[in-house]
């Protein structure tokens, strides 16, 4: 059984105009220990679905429709005592900014024995121990210092150190991780990545790590999901994605890596920008972007990764085509 | 912090000596104290004899300073109504003043901030409208009519409670005449510090609702739901906290307007505090009495702003920290 | 640095003022504000008109006439609210009084803009020692509040001037003490604008144009603050209104021969307790009216320009 499974999910943003579609029909599955990666431009709904998962999306963001079940449990007709209990103890998150995460008025102990001793019912000093063990974990140097201090005391790696050590304090089941190393520097980039897969991997802890850098997905993740303005426009095992994306924006992001470019060669990029939820175009959203844009897109299954573009047939035709002029 | 305070005392000390050169000027210019000490039938040369004697012919600066010296050392002259050292008469007046405003604030806080958190957690709430309707108008009804319409209602139409003096009063310690003891001084308190709370609180309503709404937009409001916190201890440990820096901000500034609506208040309700004193004594052209109730007043009002400083250094870590850097 | 035309062009004509106008017919409630405020500044400038009485005329004062209730608990029609102490007819006193606090108010605000606005404008364009020195004041006079320094600055002038004196120039120190006592706040946002405006293209293609300092801030800047300009003004008519009318209360203000709506209270106040209620409170409630009014259009205001939702 899965862990996780999120199906045809729809979330919507309410304006005082309009309803806007921020996620189209998003289904994954998640299966327990797996580690997957979203990824896509910022804009494209992939933080929006991380949230969704706890219903935590922010006004005026709301579940539209869909499903998301934990094992047999159906979160998103949960009440908030119910989430209360899922959130944190089975579902944990961690966000991108780590400097705006914690509390800057409480210390790092508080913040950290709260989340313990509001789930379980232990004492605080038991609770503290737990604290201090699991900054230990995390390779947080004299602990019992930290423990008292304030989140301003600390620096930016160090502090993305303690939210990892907050979210496993309870043992959850999945980890989402929002974009946890894009306000790092790069030299920490690394070490909070590491420690991460680490953890996850030593625990049996699933992951969901959200990105836009198609490099960081591919040391971390098993499996790759690719979101395009509302939609998953490809999805496949990341070696699969990153050899031989099928999905011509998933293309352009891995086109558009650094590492893809020659030294001195301009970088490649993807012409244009995201639309705004407003502005979305009809048919394929990414078609106006696409170089080889011409009709409406249709998803296709190849076997080993689901695409949703309507090129590929045209491809396969083509080749089948050629093929036959071979024979 | 160091370089904060330090600051801050240098700016105290520019405020004290704009207002202790405003109070000598008024001094200076408006009482004559020969005239006040001499019969009409002494002779111009004897008078101006005095005048040598007292230094009032020496220059501005030089009678500046000696009032300065004397003002330092707790000498602000004599009030020529009362017939004694005026910081004798202000002090004397003073405990009346602090409990009327003491009791305001404590009404103020004790109101105002589960209205202002309400308001601010269920903005659609049928209540929390109504409290922002309420606070809107409030904003609009100043403290003298807000004091009339309590004197009308409670005392004139309901005959409820007093509605001027202070009642009994007892001495506490032998320094203190208080009227928080005895059940007539309480009742005689109920209407100035209500009214004076009335008139403080829309500002406070909106102030916490504002801030508090926009702490729970922040990232760490949000990551404390995702840890699964109930939601008691977010809005009353993690928003709360964060929500009162800029509160304890706006009430030191908001200190100024205290002092003001006291003088309201007092004259209303004819409660013998010092701002009572104050409008009595510009009535009665008592110059050194309204010079050392500006200077009294001024002292008051930097401890004040001292104070909250500091309280905001406490509540505040990155401020109480740095100071443990120097 | 290259400019093309369209930063050239300043972000704001005349659309500013349709979309004010577009935006009242929406909300009654500021309509109703609007209408409200209208109504009393006609009564105001017509007042010698409106009001069934001459207040000038010595017939006006006949104590005979003295503390007789409103038409409707009275009987007696030539008095529809009533009279006062002084057997002054309400009506007529409150419509002159309305007069009063509003002229007071408005000059005591465009005073206080003045200053304000040139302070501001010059601290945040010039940046530096002087913006640092004038905001500085501008914390010190805010953190004594307006009120209080009002307060000192009257007494001390009606020690100065002596009692009768000082009513007859009442009014000029009451506009000059409420116009000077509240500049910070104007200085306060302008600069604020400015800062945020100074950061934008068409002002840096002025400057390099080679436009005057003075021009580019009159000429080019000024006009892009004006939305807050205009929330503040309507707040601070508000704001000056009840300080006058406190300033009087405390008998620091418009002396009862002239009274004005504070003076009035303040007058009938006294009499409250022998049972003459409508003296004080029906010119407290014209009193609150107008200040709700005042208030509900710069709340409006405040919403209805703030630039976020301008755009849309």
């Amino acid at each position: 059984m899965n862990l996780l499974s999120v199906s045809h999910l729809h979330v919507n943003f309410h304006m005082k105009k309009q309803e806007l579609a921020a996620l189209i029909d998003v289904s994954f599955t998640l299966n327990r220990g797996e580690r997957i990666a979203i990824v896509g431009e910022s804009g494209a709904g992939k933080s929006i679905l991380g949230f969704s998962i706890v219903n935590l999306i922010g006004k005026p963001g709301y579940i539209e429709s869909g499903s998301i079940k934990l094992e047999n449990k159906e979160l998103t007709t949960m009440n908030l005592r119910q989430l209360q209990e899922v959130r944190g103890k089975r579902i944990a998150m961690i966000f991108q900014d780590p400097m705006m995460t914690l509390n800057p008025v409480l210390t790092i102990g508080d913040q950290l024995v709260e989340t313990i001793r509001s789930h379980t019912k232990i004492s605080y000093k038991d609770a503290r121990n737990i604290a201090i063990e699991k900054l230990h974990n995390v390779q947080i140097a004299s602990p019992e210092k930290r423990f008292d201090q304030y989140p301003h005391e600390l620096s930016g790696g160090m502090r993305q150190r303690v939210i990892i050590a907050s979210v496993l304090l309870l043992n959850p089941d999945i980890i989402i991780a929002d974009e946890p190393t894009t306000a790092l520097d790069v030299t920490i980039q690394a070490e909070i990545l590491q420690l991460l897969l680490a953890i996850c991997r030593d625990n049996g802890v699933a992951l969901i790590l959200i990105s836009h850098d198609l490099g960081v997905v591919s040391k971390v993740a098993e499996r790759t999901l690719v979101m395009y303005a509302g939609h998953i426009v490809e999805e496949g095992p990341t070696l699969e994605i990153i050899n031989d994306p099928q999905h011509p924006y998933t293309q352009g992001l891995l086109n558009a890596l650094p590492q893809m470019t020659l030294p001195g060669q301009r970088l490649n990029q993807i012409q244009g920008s995201m639309p705004s939820l407003t502005e979305r175009p009809s048919g394929c959203a990414f078609h106006p972007r696409c170089p080889y844009a011409t009709q409406k897109p249709q998803f296709i299954y190849n076997g080993v990764s689901t695409v949703a573009c309507f090129i590929i047939e045209d491809m396969l035709n083509e080749f089948s085509e050629n093929e036959k002029e071979a024979l | 912090m160091l370089i904060f305070l330090l600051r801050r005392l240098m700016q105290a000390c520019f405020v004290m000596v704009i207002i202790s050169v405003i109070s000598f000027s008024i001094q200076d210019k408006l009482g004559d104290p020969v005239q006040q000490m001499v019969a009409m039938t002494v002779s111009p040369e004897e008078r101006n004899q005095l005048r040598n004697e007292l230094g009032l012919n020496d220059g501005f600066f030089v009678q500046y300073w000696r009032f300065a010296k004397g003002a330092v050392q707790g000498d602000l002259g004599t009030s020529y109504y009362y017939k004694e050292p005026t910081l004798d008469v202000i002090l004397e007046k003073l405990p009346a003043t602090l409990e009327l405003a003491l009791c305001a604030i404590i009404i103020v806080i004790l109101v105002a901030t589960p209205c202002g958190v309400l308001a601010a957690i269920k903005p659609k709430h049928i209540l929390s409208r109504l409290l922002m309707v309420i606070s809107s108008i409030g904003l609009s009804v100043p403290i003298f009519i807000i004091a009339i319409l309590m004197v009308y209602i409670f005392s004139i139409e309901l005959n409820m409670v007093p509605s001027f003096g202070r009642g009994q009063t007892t001495e506490v310690f032998g320094l203190w005449e208080s009227g928080l003891v005895t059940k007539d001084g309480l009742k005689h308190l109920l209407l100035p510090s209500l009214s004076l709370a009335i008139a403080l609180m829309p500002i406070f309503v909106r102030l916490i609702r504002a801030e508090m709404m926009e702490v729970l937009q922040s990232e760490y409001i949000r990551f404390a739901w995702s840890k699964g916190l109930s939601a008691p201890r977010i809005y009353f440990v993690h928003a709360l906290k964060n929500t009162m820096l800029p509160v304890i901000t706006v009430g030191g500034i908001q200190a100024g307007t205290l002092v003001a609506y006291t003088i309201l208040t007092e004259t209303i309700f004819q409660w013998p505090g010092m701002g009572f004193l104050f409008m009595d004594a510009v009535s009665r052209v008592d110059t050194p009495l309204v010079s050392a109730y500006l200077i009294v007043v001024g002292g008051i009002f930097v401890i004040t702003n001292t104070l909250v400083d500091l309280i905001y250094g406490l509540v505040n870590p990155t401020v109480r920290l740095a100071s443990h850097g120097l | 640095m290259k400019y093309s035309k369209k930063d050239l062009i300043h972000p704001v004509s005349g659309s500013r003022w349709s979309h004010i106008l577009s935006g009242f017919v929406g909300d009654k409630l500021a309509m109703l504000a609007l209408i409200i405020f209208l109504f009393y500044c006609l009564v105001a400038l017509l007042a010698p008109l409106v009001a069934p009485f001459d207040i000038v005329d010595p017939a006006f004062m006949d104590l005979m006439n003295s503390e007789i209730a409103p038409s409707w608990i009275s009987g007696d029609s030539r008095f529809l609210l009533g009279t006062d102490a002084q057997g002054r007819d309400l009506l007529s006193v409150i419509l002159y009084g309305t007069r009063l606090s509003l002229t007071i108010g408005i000059c005591a605000v465009l005073i206080q803009a003045t200053l304000g606005i040139c302070i501001g404008l010059v601290a945040g364009y010039l940046g530096g020692r002087i913006d640092n020195f004038l905001m500085r004041c501008a914390d010190i006079q805010l953190s004594f509040s307006n009120m209080m320094v009002a307060i000192v600055f009257l007494a001390i002038f009606q020690s100065l001037f002596g009692m009768a004196r000082y009513q007859q120039l009442a009014m000029v120190i009451l506009i000059l003490v409420i116009g000077l006592t509240e500049w910070p706040l104007f200085a306060r946002t302008i600069r604020a604008s400015v800062l945020a405006e100074k950061q934008q293209e068409y002002v840096d293609a002025a400057r390099v144009m080679g436009i005057s300092s003075k021009r580019i801030m009159f000429r080019h800047i000024l006009p892009n603050t004006l939305s807050p300009i205009l929330v503040i003004f309507t707040v601070q008519i508000a704001n000056a209104i009840v300080a006058e009318a406190a300033l009087s209360f405390l008998g620091l203000g418009m002396p009862a021969t002239e009274p004005s709506l504070g003076s009035l209270i303040s007058e009938g106040f006294a009499y409250m307790f022998a049972g003459s209620w409508w003296i004080c409170v029906i010119p407290s409630v014209t009193l609150i009216i107008l200040i709700l009014a005042m208030n509900l259009l710069g709340d409006w205001l405040r919403d209805h320009l703030n630039p976020r939702t301008y755009k849309d």
